[in-house]
């Protein structure tokens, strides 16, 4: 938006002079993901994933809204509800699975987001807000998604519930009588039922919103892109539309590919079976795991096992938070004037070498029972996580030489860029 | 101040893991291992191939009746399969009128039209499966405690179910010698039976198929255990999952439009690209 | 982008782009059928679109509420003196032209089967139990806007349009009827 050469909206008959005059949608939409917009021109298809969780946000909101429309918020019926639309319902079944299974692919694609974010540092100035108001949308999303694996009533679902909202019970003082707020109850019951079903329904209408406003901010200083250059001039860039249009319906069309392939052959697969026998207060099942999505989380709280001043159950609980939480104050922790990991040995080294491997030891971990030697290593994954952000992170980032930036993305692109005046190394520390 | 708070709060963080570290890896090497029987010996479900399996398949519809028969003669004593109707059954190959007439055979409860008393009355076509037992408590008295669990959904409730289903089945035997040489003090208490498919080896359910012809099956298949357990086990296969082959046949037509969207699409995108892409010469 | 293309790669550049936002469009229409189909009757509903009577107890001038489509039905034997009351009525005065015979099944011509549906708004006429308003007519009335229908159920003053809907039935034994 605040390129001089971007595109102007010029509506092209009358109907639509009428509406850029009374309603400026069009030019809202042609400066937002229109050729309006012009977009660094070599951003790698991991600059995809934001349209695709866009995507995958409105394809949970549709089929969602389709499943309130068959499935009771009841503690007796719930269950049974969610069977009917598997079976009765005219093509409930892809309804479910589409949204069991889009809650994974919305979780899978946000994550590629997140780590691009991390690689090519697109936290930093001048796209702090855009990431922070990423972490919310994270945030919510984490709620959400545990408040509708709660909805179909089954044995994962309850004991979830009860495993989650007792993580506030650790709280001193309090913990336990807001426990029992959350739950309006002694144990999740059809008061928790309801209240997460409501709630499931609003909170992403919710996400909705904080999206909009990531795509704002977003606008400001425009996209970032592999090199972490920032654009200079027109030659930088390409209008989002047609380009980034066609490149986005073509990842969209991968990814579509990727995940009916689950709907349909193997829908269940990133489910669990106890979650298709009915809740029983009774009964625990033997072995409670959330949704896959969130076990390097689950790992880190289950990692702390020690009483040390605290309990070893609110350190936990603790961590978990914090564990996301430092997210928050990474465009502040990593001071390094150089943007993309390309252009970093060093955080690059701890990247794939640190903090990727940490990542999938967690999510194994956080995936097994709670065993030796899993928790083990889920302890030290634990250890170098914390440390990465807060303690390598902030030294490398000091330490640390970057190599020889390109003058500009159109360097990077093309080889040459006339207007470099100086040698391309120099502007490395500009 | 952000940096120097963060190494403080990260070091925290780190010296109370490996507090837990130390703590964890300190009984790990002291405890004696004791090993369980229940992870050494317990097996993962037999594969068996049912045709409903693998991304073509179909249901072998005559093998999902003999299941129904097997249900209805011999689970049915003591498992429900209240999320199926018997209207249900017109999928499996049923004719409208065979639906009604096996509806007919089962005891629905019902009221009376005259008194409004509670009464059993037969099975029509949109009843579901009825209730074996009137509530949990009467389910557990009956049966040493172990409430028999709904049936409609066994398949996907248990990893690998339908051969789960059917390796349980067939699977009850005598305790292993191996088992009990390394393990002497292994016993299977009264009132449970030894079958190594079982998660902890031990199942609270009688043998339920335990002779051959015990169910007599109207298509003339021989009615051996392993036959019996595997026709159940597709039945209920089945019952968990009506649509799976409508799903995997929707599924098909489909993944091939878009591959044939998507392939359209890199074109387009290659040829819209192709104007600022570099050249290379 | 280029406008130095020739006629025919501006010709082919232009097909792809069309097949694909063609082929995206088709795929939409394949996404909102399923969500238009879903608002639709499930299974369960549409089995239980049928339903079974059994008439053998209902008396003369008796009337039995029976439910249809989870909406009552109206199963009324017909006194002699009603049928030929319904049978002496002038077509020609009726809104909705219909015999007795028109609405009921051979062999069984006292046995009237209609919807218990006024066919103005929707609502449940009284006078098939004991004791209700039966209209000017002595058939069936509806509080809601004043219809009155005859013991044929036929409409004969105030807002209904059609007389009372016959539903689609059969006699599957003498007195079993079966609706829809």
């Amino acid at each position: 938006m605040s390129f001089p050469w971007a595109r102007q909206y010029e509506p092209t008959n009358g109907f639509m002079k009428f509406m850029d005059e009374k309603l400026p949608l069009p030019r809202f939409v042609y400066n937002a993901v229109g050729a309006g917009y012009p977009v660094p021109r070599n951003l790698s298809y991991f600059w995809n994933f934001g349209v695709l969780a866009g995507f995958f946000l409105m394809l949970q909101i549709v089929t969602g809204i389709v499943l309130a429309m068959h499935y009771a918020a009841n503690a007796e019926v719930a269950f049974a509800t969610t069977e009917h639309i598997m079976r009765d319902v005219n093509w409930g079944w892809l309804m479910r699975y589409s949204h069991a299974n889009g809650a994974s692919f919305f979780f899978i694609v946000v994550y590629i987001h997140i780590f691009r974010g991390l690689f090519y540092s697109s936290y930093k100035a001048p796209r702090e807000m855009i990431w922070l108001l990423g972490v919310v949308i994270f945030l919510l999303m984490m709620a959400t998604a545990f408040m509708g694996y709660v909805l179909p009533w089954g044995q994962m679902s309850f004991w979830g519930a009860k495993v989650i909202t007792g993580l506030f019970g650790a709280i001193p003082l309090v913990g336990e009588p807001l426990q029992v707020w959350l739950l309006g109850g002694f144990a999740p019951d059809n008061a928790a039922l309801n209240r997460f079903f409501s709630l499931h329904f609003l909170l992403p209408f919710v996400i909705l919103g904080v999206v909009i406003l990531h795509i704002w901010a977003l606008h400001i200083p425009g996209s970032s892109n592999p090199t972490g250059v920032e654009i200079k001039k027109e030659s930088d860039t390409l209008p989002f539309h047609p380009y980034y249009t066609a490149k986005d319906g073509f990842g969209l069309g991968v990814i579509l590919i990727i995940f009916m392939s689950f709907v349909f052959f193997v829908p269940n697969m990133l489910g669990h079976p106890d979650n298709y026998i009915e809740a029983n207060p009774l009964a625990t099942p033997a072995h409670i795991v959330p949704e896959w999505y969130f076990y390097p989380f689950y790992a880190i709280l289950r990692a702390f096992t020690f009483d040390f001043i605290l309990s070893a159950k609110l350190w936990g609980v603790i961590a978990m938070f914090a564990s996301i939480l430092v997210w928050f104050f990474l465009p502040w922790l990593d001071k390094s004037p150089v943007r993309s990991g390309h252009y970093r040995p060093l955080f690059r080294k701890f990247f794939w070498f640190g903090l990727i491997p940490t990542m999938v030891v967690l999510f194994i971990c956080g995936g097994a029972p709670a065993e030796e030697p899993y928790v083990m290593i889920s302890q030290i994954a634990t250890a170098y996580y914390f440390m990465h952000f807060l303690v390598i992170l902030p030294i490398i980032s000091s330490i640390e030489k970057p190599q020889p930036l390109p003058y500009s993305i159109t360097e990077s692109v093309l080889g040459t860029d006339d207007d470099a005046k100086m040698p391309a190394g120099s502007a490395a520390t500009a | 101040m952000i940096r120097i708070g963060g190494l403080l709060i990260g070091l925290g963080f780190t010296v109370v893991v490996l507090f837990s570290f130390l703590n964890g890896a300190y009984n790990y090497a002291t405890e004696e291992k004791v090993g369980a029987p229940e992870y050494e010996f317990y097996k993962k479900p037999a594969k068996v191939d049912f045709q409903q399996d693998g991304p073509f398949g179909t249901w072998d519809l005559a093998q999902v009746q003999r299941g129904y028969q097997v249900y209805k003669e011999v689970c049915a004593a003591c498992h429900s399969l209240k999320f199926v109707a018997f209207r249900d059954l017109a999928k499996i190959g049923y004719t409208e009128a065979e639906v009604r007439a096996l509806a007919a055979e089962w005891q629905v409860p019902g009221i009376d039209p005259n008194t409004g008393e509670d009464i059993l009355r037969p099975g029509l076509p949109t009843d579901n499966f009825p209730d074996v037992y009137p509530n949990d408590v009467a389910a557990a008295a009956a049966n040493n405690n172990a409430i028999p669990p709904d049936l409609s959904l066994m398949a996907k409730a248990r990893g690998d179910g339908t051969n789960y289903i059917h390796s349980l089945l067939a699977g009850y035997g005598p305790i292993p010698e191996e088992l009990t040489a390394k393990y002497p003090d292994f016993e299977t208490s009264t009132g449970l039976y030894f079958n190594e498919y079982f998660p902890n080896l031990n199942i609270a359910m009688a043998p339920p198929l335990t002779a051959t012809d015990q169910v007599t099956y109207t298509d003339g298949t021989p009615a051996t255990v392993p036959q019996m357990s595997q026709d159940v086990a597709a039945f209920l296969a089945w019952t968990a999952e009506p649509s799976l082959v409508e799903r995997k046949q929707t599924g098909w037509p489909i993944l091939g439009f878009l591959l044939f969207a998507t392939i359209l699409a890199y074109l387009s995108k290659q040829q819209i690209w192709a104007a600022v892409k570099p050249k290379k010469d | 982008m280029a406008d130095t293309e020739s006629e025919d790669g501006v010709r082919r550049r232009d097909f792809i782009h069309i097949a694909a936002v063609g082929t995206a469009g088709v795929g939409g229409v394949f996404v909102v059928l399923p969500l238009v189909s879903q608002m639709a009757p499930s299974a369960d509903v549409l089995a239980e679109s049928s339903t079974e009577i059994d008439v053998s107890a209902i008396e003369p001038g008796q009337t039995v509420k029976a439910i249809f489509r989870k909406q009552p039905l109206f199963v009324r034997r017909l006194t002699p003196e009603e049928i030929v009351e319904a049978g002496e009525t002038p077509i020609a005065d009726l809104r909705d032209p219909e015999t007795l015979d028109d609405r009921t099944k051979e062999g069984h011509r006292d046995m009237l089967i209609t919807m218990g549906v006024c066919t103005h708004l929707g609502c449940v006429p009284q006078g098939a139990a004991e004791g209700e308003v039966k209209g000017e007519y002595g058939g069936y009335f509806c509080p809601c806007h004043g219809s009155h229908y005859d013991t044929a159920g036929r409409i004969r003053k105030g807002p209904a349009p059609t007389n009372l809907v016959v539903p689609e039935y059969a006699f599957t034994s003498d007195t079993i009827v079966t609706v829809g």
